[in-house]
């Protein structure tokens, strides 16, 4: 007992630090072929043929497929958010007719070696009669989606305004970029006849239906396996074109075949994310309370409609009010395609980009109305007492219902810890003296738990080891350990005799994998309601066994013992699963139809170099309330993780494009990822003040607390630092973008 | 292009003969010639670091190096850190302070820590920082990437040669 709450050191972490992990590139097989994809090089054009003749001469060639080739396979499918008019927008596997984006996959040829697949890629030629592509989503063009959520009297808030203040916000396109590249290897097995595709990640369950669907198998015929997963963000282990390819080929051509994308395809091939513009106002009252809130945006969603539907256009709208009351409000969303890479979530996804415009916009709202940023904050805040609070509107098929929150709360107990008022004063003695410093801050709330279920499943192993296997995936975040913990905090056993298994679709019927901050959540209910069984069960055996009432005994680490008599006879895990009548497991189901609802607080303070215009971050806080937090230690890891990213998304990393729309950002050496020297030492308080009523361990998701609000808060201490409120308008703020508004007048 | 030579590599105090393209990479012939899957490519451009190796002591992008370039040198990987069960005092430092996450980038950050503290088992953060930012870690923010080096320092402060480096020489 009492393991949940503590920071335990990680199960996973031995094969990882001893080079022994297994990541999708490490698995190969006898007879294996490489797939390598020959690409789109242009954005936008008539697909009239392409060429193959010189590649199907080399004799390394063992087989080359284009469009005509995968006629019979189907485009891929919606997993999330599907709204009705999006299927003609969904991407084959390989392009025909027209190509999209560049990098876009027209043909695949296979080679038993991955040098010998690339020299031979390299002479396939796509013939296409360019067209002007659309890249600004601004500009009219086509429309996949326009996506509303509304309620309240929008019309009277505004006719009723003491000041409107509205605002143009852009957020640039970036992704997750995980330092693991997208990688599957599929064989098709000799006697069973069935496909095993490895290198799942994310949503094994889900990809396997759908795969099964698009190659007309029967379920029992395929089965996918995640081996270890470096870094997931959203981005990693959704189903992509080179999937279905690799599975397809593995069917076809009866050897196993092997893909792993190398990172000049990464950066044009797997999603990209964010690419927002926003048209914001809010009515407001003297006092800076929003009376009404309206935004329009512009979603750069690419060239199609990827598994995520219109996910993040519809969290954007969802979430954008945040921790603020906003009695009536109006979001509309135009999810535009351009001829750039297709758009998916990237963590936090429609928070990061929302965060930023609330945030921008409540400051905004203060410097109009010469009122305290915090004061307007606290006067917008939704109270503590009018929790659980509803939104009039759905999201991700959910009511849209925060579950608990204490707001003011947090901010004062942060504001407290990191002494504000002093870092204010800091700054302002730092600016009076020449140096560019501000501090600004971001407050958010987030949302995690999505259901609509996790099962999960139990048993004592004849080596006493107890195994739980569930349907969740993991992408490197902790999930074994901080499902372990649960189940050892409800059972009496030690970590060590315990073996959490995810991602293996045939040792579970059903799962629903690692997004949307779900597993510790709804897995980790599941865990402890199937561990509380389990509990029960080996106490009714080893009393049976022992001869003596249930209630007389209890779990120590392996074994089981008498309550008050400890060193009299005792019963170890092994000999008692060994002695059982039979195997003594548990199942459970967790279910449940809302989400639950952290919040926290982010606080940036940053100098900027008046030559070069370059920003440094000099300092971060992080405050935010996890509910319950199981292993402390691993939700500050996933915090400075996000924060780390959204540093990147703020001043760093953009997938640009020329006026071709070639893209720009295809290197490490154009894709900024920040380094250990751009990321300062990062401040995080985790509150446990407002547990969800929503689950039995009062837990909520810590997976996205790290990115959400990074760029509203850096966007405000650059304000801050330079002295002119509203003069950040995009994000990344990159030197020449800073540059150039200080050399603009003053508003 | 696609003749083979023969190359005989000298990886963690163990000699490997292989046949590989001249073009072949280091890391790949590591990874795919010698079996050792613990040097990762994360970009191949000699940018992030995942596939950083020990030669004669040195920090390698093994993305960068061909194969056949390495001949004759002393090669050291993730793999070679650990004597048996007892974990290598910059590995066990990552273990204790949460210093990866997903895993992937872990190899590189060990070797590169490696090469580092055995140089300069004094080196200050500040310096410790710039050095490390060599590397991309797209997990942990390097909070506890820097807080592990840390402490992996005073381990090997105290204990100098806590799992040595294989002799060099004939094998």
């Amino acid at each position: 007992m009492g393991e949940i709450g503590r920071s335990a050191r990680r199960l996973e972490d031995p094969p990882l630090l001893r080079g022994a992990g297994r990541y999708a590139a490490d698995f190969s097989f006898p007879g294996m072929l490489c797939m390598r994809v020959v690409r789109s090089p242009v954005a936008f054009g008539r697909l009239l043929g392409v060429r193959t003749e010189a590649a199907r001469a080399d004799p390394g060639c063992l087989a080359l497929w284009t469009a005509a080739d995968v006629a019979d396979i189907p485009p891929i499918n919606f997993r999330l958010t599907p709204v009705p008019g999006l299927e003609p927008y969904r991407q084959r596997i390989l392009a025909e007719g027209h190509v999209r984006y560049a990098g876009e996959p027209v043909a695949v040829v296979f080679a038993a070696d991955p040098y010998a697949a690339e020299d031979i890629a390299d002479r396939v030629v796509p013939e296409i009669e360019p067209s002007t592509p659309y890249l600004d989503p601004r500009e009219p063009g086509p429309e996949a989606a326009i996506v509303r959520k509304d309620y309240g009297d929008l019309a009277a808030a505004f006719a009723n305004a003491h000041a409107v203040v509205s605002l143009e916000l852009a957020v640039g396109r970036h992704s997750g970029v995980p330092l693991e590249t997208r990688g599957a290897v599929a064989l098709l097995e000799e006697g069973s006849g069935i496909l095993r595709l490895h290198g799942a990640a994310k949503v094994p369950h889900y990809n396997r239906e759908a795969l099964a669907r698009m190659l007309g198998l029967s379920l029992d015929r395929i089965h996918l396996h995640e081996g270890h997963v470096g870094g997931g963000f959203g981005v990693r282990g959704e189903l992509y074109p080179e999937d279905v390819l690799v599975s397809l080929a593995a069917l076809r051509l009866e050897r196993p075949v092997k893909w792993i994308e190398d990172r000049f395809e990464h950066l044009m091939a797997t999603n990209h994310s964010r690419g927002q513009f926003h048209r914001v106002r809010a009515a407001v009252d003297e006092r800076g309370i929003i009376l009404g809130l309206d935004d329009e945006f512009w979603l750069d969603q690419g060239a199609y409609v990827r598994t995520h539907g219109v996910t993040v256009a519809d969290l954007t709208a969802a979430m954008l009010p945040g921790p603020y009351r906003v009695p009536a409000y109006r979001s509309v969303g135009h999810v535009r395609l351009t001829n750039k890479t297709p758009c998916g979530t990237y963590r936090a996804p429609g928070r990061f980009e929302g965060s930023f415009v609330r945030e921008r916009l409540v400051d905004a709202i203060a410097a109009r109305l010469g009122l305290d940023p915090l004061a307007v904050r606290r006067a917008n805040f939704i109270p503590r007492a009018a929790m659980p609070f509803r939104r009039e509107f759905s999201t991700l098929g959910t009511e849209l219902v925060y579950d608990s929150g204490d707001y003011a709360g947090l901010l004062d107990k942060c504001l407290a810890r990191i002494g504000w008022e002093k870092l204010k004063a800091e700054a302002a003695r730092r600016r009076e003296r020449g140096e560019l410093v501000g501090l600004g801050l971001g407050f958010f709330v987030e949302k995690s738990g999505l259901g609509p279920y996790d099962d999960v499943r139990i048993a004592l192993q004849s080596d006493g080891v107890v195994e739980v296997v569930t349907g969740a995936a993991s992408v490197g975040q902790g999930v074994e350990t901080a499902l372990a913990q649960i189940c050892a905090d409800r059972l009496g056993v030690g970590l060590d005799h315990i073996r959490v298994v995810h991602g293996q679709t045939d040792r579970i019927a059903r799962g629903m994998g690692a997004f949307a901050s779900r597993v510790t959540v709804m897995t980790g209910s599941a865990v402890a309601l199937a561990a509380e069984t389990l509990h029960g069960r080996i106490l009714a055996e080893a009393g049976r066994l022992l001869q003596t009432p249930p209630e007389r005994l209890s779990l120590e680490a392996d074994r089981v013992a008498m309550r008050d008599l400890p060193e009299g006879p005792s019963l170890a895990l092994a000999a008692l699963a060994h002695a059982a009548a039979g195997e003594i497991a548990a199942e459970a189901t967790f279910t449940t139809d809302r989400m639950t609802f952290p919040y926290g607080l982010h606080l940036a303070q940053v100098r900027i170099d008046r030559d070069t215009c370059a920003v440094a971050v000099e300092r971060f806080f992080v405050g935010y309330d996890v509910g319950r937090a199981v292993n402390p230690m691993l939700v500050e890891g996933q915090i400075a993780g996000g924060l780390a990213q959204g540093v990147g998304a703020a001043l760093f990393e953009e997938f640009a494009y020329d006026e071709s729309g070639q893209p720009m950002s295809v290197t490490f050496a154009d894709y900024l990822l920040p380094t250990m020297a751009e990321i300062p030492a990062i401040e995080v308080a985790i509150l446990e003040e407002a547990p969800s009523p929503l689950n039995p361990l009062g837990v909520k998701g810590a997976g996205e607390a790290g990115i959400n609000a990074v760029g509203a808060a850096i966007a405000a201490a650059i304000d801050d630092a330079i002295g002119r409120p509203g003069a950040v308008r995009q994000l990344p703020i990159t030197p020449q973008r800073l540059h150039a508004r200080l050399g603009e007048p003053r508003d | 292009m696609t003749e083979k030579l023969e190359v005989v590599l000298r990886v963690n105090g163990e000699t490997r003969s292989i046949r590989v393209e001249p073009r072949r990479t280091l890391a790949d012939a590591l990874r795919e010639d010698c079996g050792l899957t613990g040097t990762h490519l994360g970009c191949e451009h000699g940018v992030c670091g995942a596939c950083t190796i020990l030669c004669d002591g040195h920090p390698v992008r093994s993305c960068l190096m061909f194969a056949v370039q390495a001949e004759g040198a002393e090669l050291r990987t993730v793999e070679g850190l650990a004597e048996g069960d007892k974990l290598h005092p910059i590995q066990q430092a990552f273990w204790d302070n949460h210093g990866l996450q997903c895993g992937f980038c872990t190899p590189g950050f060990l070797m590169l820590a490696t090469a580092i503290l055995e140089r300069d088992p004094e080196i200050g953060e500040a310096e410790l920082r710039i050095a490390l930012s060599s590397n991309l870690c797209r997990c942990t923010g390097y909070q506890n990437i820097i807080k592990s080096v840390m402490a992996a320092a005073v381990m090997m402060r105290e204990n100098p040669h806590p799992n040595p480096p294989p002799p060099a020489g004939e094998g």
